[in-house]
């Protein structure tokens, strides 16, 4: 069984048929060949496989393809090139928070979401809220330093803003 | 007359001892950068793994029919189709077959592969196999496999891997696959002098490494060549034991390694790669093998461990002497076992002045999933007992824990054990900078405490390492290094060690992942082994590099060389300055070729420093403090201190990142990981939802790293590896940071119930009757 669906995915356009069983992890990687969704536990738990569906963070190896009939899709492919990427990658970069890379786009995309949700505010509650994404290299530490890092930047505060 | 220049000030720290950027951050937070499981080979097949769900039965028959007449299907593999090959392979023991042989000794053990046009299709095809077993008697504990008549995992011949330094491999006894130990000194006499002696028998969990990325093989066996793309730390190591398994040529073995997504040991030596290059093979295309989390996890995991130790030491607080004798468990494959149990071995007394030791150290077979290498074996599985007797020395005399150690503790050239090289680091100034970090004496409240650990591991393994560098005619720099970027940042150091070697930013050098095709043979990438041994070729071969520019320099500008001046990527004397594009151009007439340098480390000869091994002992020290929450016992790290003494900071950011990742899995170890088995063998928590690794909310609110540069690593500018020591320190500080609170533990992990137990019972037979009350 199929199903036609219709979203927007980084922003553009997507119509076409999806298989019923189909992951919205598999139908980002195989079908339209965005690999920064990474499969790891496939039990939504380590959130390697986020992306981000109508703006919030969600386990694409849990969530079914045709599910997204009628949404808007955000990959890590989608949201390079814009602001905010480069003003976290930065970040990422300064504080040495990218190790062996497997859930960095994941980490980024939730990241974002918090971000323009005015969550990034004190460490506690970043921890809380980005519980759900794992990293086994870094410790953490050098994440949370970066995202604290941009919490509270001038160009970061201009972002949210504008957005 | 080259090591002048090399001495030039203008040249030194332009490209070490600073923060470069890694150079892989951008690709990687960009999501391009390509893992295994990324790559798709024309024709790629999908390969599918039928796992044995015993974990000790004879193989009657496999019925693979259903299977090969679905649809998609292209070829399914079992052990029939590898008769004319002789299918064994282990790095330390070649006792595990490519796929069951007859017979299943673990659950989870391969039996049969189907390659498939789709992963649905294999996977579906899976269920169409009919599997028939007669099941045999199970030794899935250490218990149950060294009881008298235990049944035997394994009853051939011990054969030989391709591992050496771990002497003559013993006769099999029983399940018992390898022996290791020393004794030095008259233990009785020790013993008899004793004021105190601390006694106990300790466990240890099996843990799971959980790299991101699980296990990923892509294999192509095409007529008498093999490509393989995979996720391993040991592309050489691979290579070789796939050119014995297919009784093929070196050369016709290629192994090429994309960016993995975490090791930390569980990608060392030889996982998925012979079965996919099997069911290739049969499928005559290229197959991906890519592992489920929970068949990684039975592909490797730490060894589980119990031990007993005794340690006696003066009513003044001098140590004496420790007998310790453990058994690790292996599983049912050796994998790395014995060098895992020889490192626990070493790591037994601990690093103090004994008069005498007695170490006995054990490798078991059982019918569980094998056991390999995890960041800092060994040390993290004997740190925190040998510790928390020191500790448990101090409080019975009343001394200061961070005194006896100072005490007792070997001083510089020191013997760690007979045989070995001396102690090449400053032990007590380690000790003293992580309990300066920690506020040692300040006080705490009763259910808080602090503990601190210090220990040494065996560091370098084979100081075998190769590399090119070639500087193009643009001025820019290829680094060829077989050393594996498993996130710990090699490239980037690789990248840096050249840079400063040749006077360039770090921005013109280049260093690519592994081809054994082209890339130099690098040992291994594990034991804190690159930045030292690795790192030590880049630094030979960029100077061969250097030398011939220089000899360019000297007839271009009619300059002797001790005038010359390196600097920038150009060669100036006598007034004028030339860029090290003119000197190519100058050296071949043209805007073309290139400059290459080798460099090559080996035990004996080069660059020396690696004559004795091991090539370095890696300190493991580190502080941590604790509040238990008696009601529930819940331990929750509240601070942690680490250091990191590297001789020399290559990258000082990547050395402090690398410290809080140990420390982060240490904290997982010692607290709450812990893999559990069934009496049958089974794996309950295979899962992520039942088997936890450290979340953000695990982060300690206080970390601090000092890093030590003393410049005594036998690696280039003086430094020498890192990255594992914090791993092995945590477990153990944590377990003392508990006991100064009030609690003594003596198994791993720290779950709230086994403290809150231990808690129970230490507060004695009233407390024991209300918890009884409140049970019925």
């Amino acid at each position: 069984m199929s199903t036609v669906i219709t979203a927007t995915i980084n922003g553009r356009a997507f119509r076409g048929e999806v298989e019923d069983h189909e992951l919205l992890l598999d139908f980002l990687r195989e079908d339209l060949g965005l690999i920064g969704a990474r499969q790891s536990c496939e039990v939504e738990v380590c959130g390697s496989c986020t992306v981000l569906v109508d703006g919030l963070p969600v386990s694409s190896c849990c969530y079914l393809a045709c599910d997204l009939d009628g949404k808007v899709v955000e990959t890590i492919e989608g949201l390079v090139g814009t602001p905010f990427h480069e003003v976290l990658s930065d970040a990422f970069v300064r504080h040495g928070a990218v190790q062996c890379g497997y859930c960095t786009p994941a980490m980024v995309l939730t990241a974002k979401s918090l971000f323009f949700d005015d969550l990034l505010k004190d460490e506690e509650s970043v921890k809380k809220a980005m519980r759900g994404n794992l990293c086994r290299c870094t410790g953490y530490r050098a994440i949370l330093d970066a995202l604290m890092d941009i919490a509270a930047s001038e160009p970061t505060v201009e972002l949210r803003a504008q957005a | 007359m080259m090591t002048q220049l090399l001495e030039q000030p203008t040249k030194l720290s332009t490209a070490i001892g600073i923060n470069v950027d890694r150079a892989d951050a951008r690709d990687k937070l960009a999501g391009s950068a390509e893992y295994t499981g990324d790559l798709h080979p024309p024709s790629m097949l999908f390969g599918a793994v039928l796992r044995s769900q015993y974990a000790h039965a004879e193989i009657e028959s496999v019925d693979t029919s259903g299977a090969e007449a679905m649809d998609g299907v292209i070829a399914v593999l079992t052990g029939d189709d590898l008769m004319d090959l002789d299918p064994y392979y282990g790095h330390a023991l070649r006792d595990r077959p490519i796929i069951a042989m007859g017979k299943v000794r673990f659950v989870g053990e391969p039996v049969a592969v189907v390659a498939a046009k789709s992963q649905a299709i294999a996977e579906a095809a899976l269920s169409a196999i009919d599997v028939s077993y007669r099941v045999l008697p199970i030794a899935a504990t250490l218990d149950r496999a060294l009881a008298p008549g235990a049944p035997l995992v394994h009853e051939g011949p011990v054969r030989p891997g391709l591992a050496h330094g771990l002497g003559k491999l013993p006769e099999r006894e029983g399940n018992i696959c390898y022996r290791y130990g020393f004794s030095v000194g008259d233990m009785e006499a020790v013993f008899s002098r004793a004021a105190v002696v601390v006694d106990g028998e300790y466990v240890f969990p099996a843990v799971y490494q959980y790299s991101m990325e699980t296990h990923t093989t892509v294999a192509h066996h095409r007529g008498r060549e093999i490509t393989i793309w995979s996720s391993c730390q040991h592309p050489f190591l691979v290579r070789q034991e796939i050119s014995e398994l297919f009784e093929v040529p070196l050369d016709d073995v290629r192994v090429i390694v994309p960016y993995l997504g975490g090791g930390f040991g569980s990608k060392s030596y030889t996982k998925m790669e012979p079965l996919a290059v099997a069911i290739s093979r049969k499928a005559g295309l290229p197959v991906r093998i890519m592992n489920r989390v929970d068949e990684s996890m039975v592909t490797t995991r730490r060894h589980n461990m119990k031990c007993r130790m005794r340690t006696a030491a003066s009513a003044e607080g001098q140590l004496l002497g420790r007998v310790v004798e453990m058994w690790l468990d292996t599983g049912a494959y050796a994998d790395n076992g014995p060098r895992v149990t020889a490192t626990a071995g070493d790591a037994g007394p601990g690093p103090y002045r004994w008069e005498a030791v007695d170490v006995k150290a054990q490798c078991v077979y059982t019918n569980t999933s094998p056991a390999g290498s995890y960041r800092a074996f060994g040390a993290t599985h004997l740190q925190w007992i040998g510790e928390s007797q020191v500790d448990e020395v101090a409080r019975r005399l009343g001394l200061d824990r961070v005194e006896i150690r100072r005490a007792n503790l070997l001083a510089r050239g020191g013997q760690v054990r007979p045989g070995a090289k001396g102690l090449d680091a400053d032990l007590v100034g380690d000790v003293e900078e992580v309990a300066a970090a920690l506020d040692w004496s300040a006080p705490r409240p009763s259910n808080r405490g602090v503990g601190l650990s210090v220990g040494l591991l065996a560091a370098g393994a084979h100081p075998v390492s190769m590399a090119t560098v070639r500087l193009g005619a643009d001025g820019g720099v290829t680094v060829l290094v077989g050393t594996t970027e498993l996130g710990q940042g090699a490239r980037t150091v690789m990248g840096q060690i050249a840079a400063e070697v040749l006077g360039l930013p770090p921005s013109r050098i280049v260093v690519r992942g592994t081809d054994t095709s082209y890339t130099p043979y690098d040992r291994s990438t594990g034991a804190s082994r690159s930045t030292t041994v690795a790192g030590k070729a880049v630094e030979e071969a960029a100077a061969q590099v250097l030398e011939e520019l220089i000899e360019t320099a000297e007839t271009t500008l009619g300059v002797a060389r001790d005038e010359l001046v390196v600097s920038e990527g150009r060669i100036s004397g006598g007034g004028t300055a030339v860029t090290y594009e003119e000197l190519i151009e100058r050296r071949f007439g043209l805007k073309g070729g290139e400059l290459i340098g080798q460099g090559h480390v080996g035990p004996r000869g080069g660059s020396g420093g690696f004559a004795d091994g091991p090539v370095f002992w890696e300190v493991c020290v580190g502080g941590a403090e604790v509040e238990v929450e008696p009601e529930t016992g819940v331990v929750t790290v509240l601070r942690i201190s680490t250091v990191a003494d590297v001789g020399r900071a290559i990258n000082p950011l990547l050395v402090r990142r690398q410290d809080e990742g140990a420390v982060l899995q240490g904290i997982g170890n010692a607290l709450f990981e812990e893999m559990r088995f069934s009496d049958e063998g089974l794996l309950l928590n295979d899962t992520l939802l039942d088997y936890r690794i450290p979340s953000f909310e695990d982060l300690p609110a206080s970390m601090s790293c000092t890093i030590v540069e003393n410049q005594d690593g036998p690696g280039p500018f003086g430094a020498k590896g890192c990255g594992e020591g914090a791993f092995a320190a945590m477990p153990a500080a944590i377990v003392n940071a508990l006991a100064d609170a009030g609690v003594q533990m003596t198994e791993l992990p720290l779950t709230p119930e086994r403290v809150w137990k231990k808690i129970q019972s230490q507060q004695g037979i009233s407390k024991n009757h209300s918890t009884e009350e409140v049970d019925q």
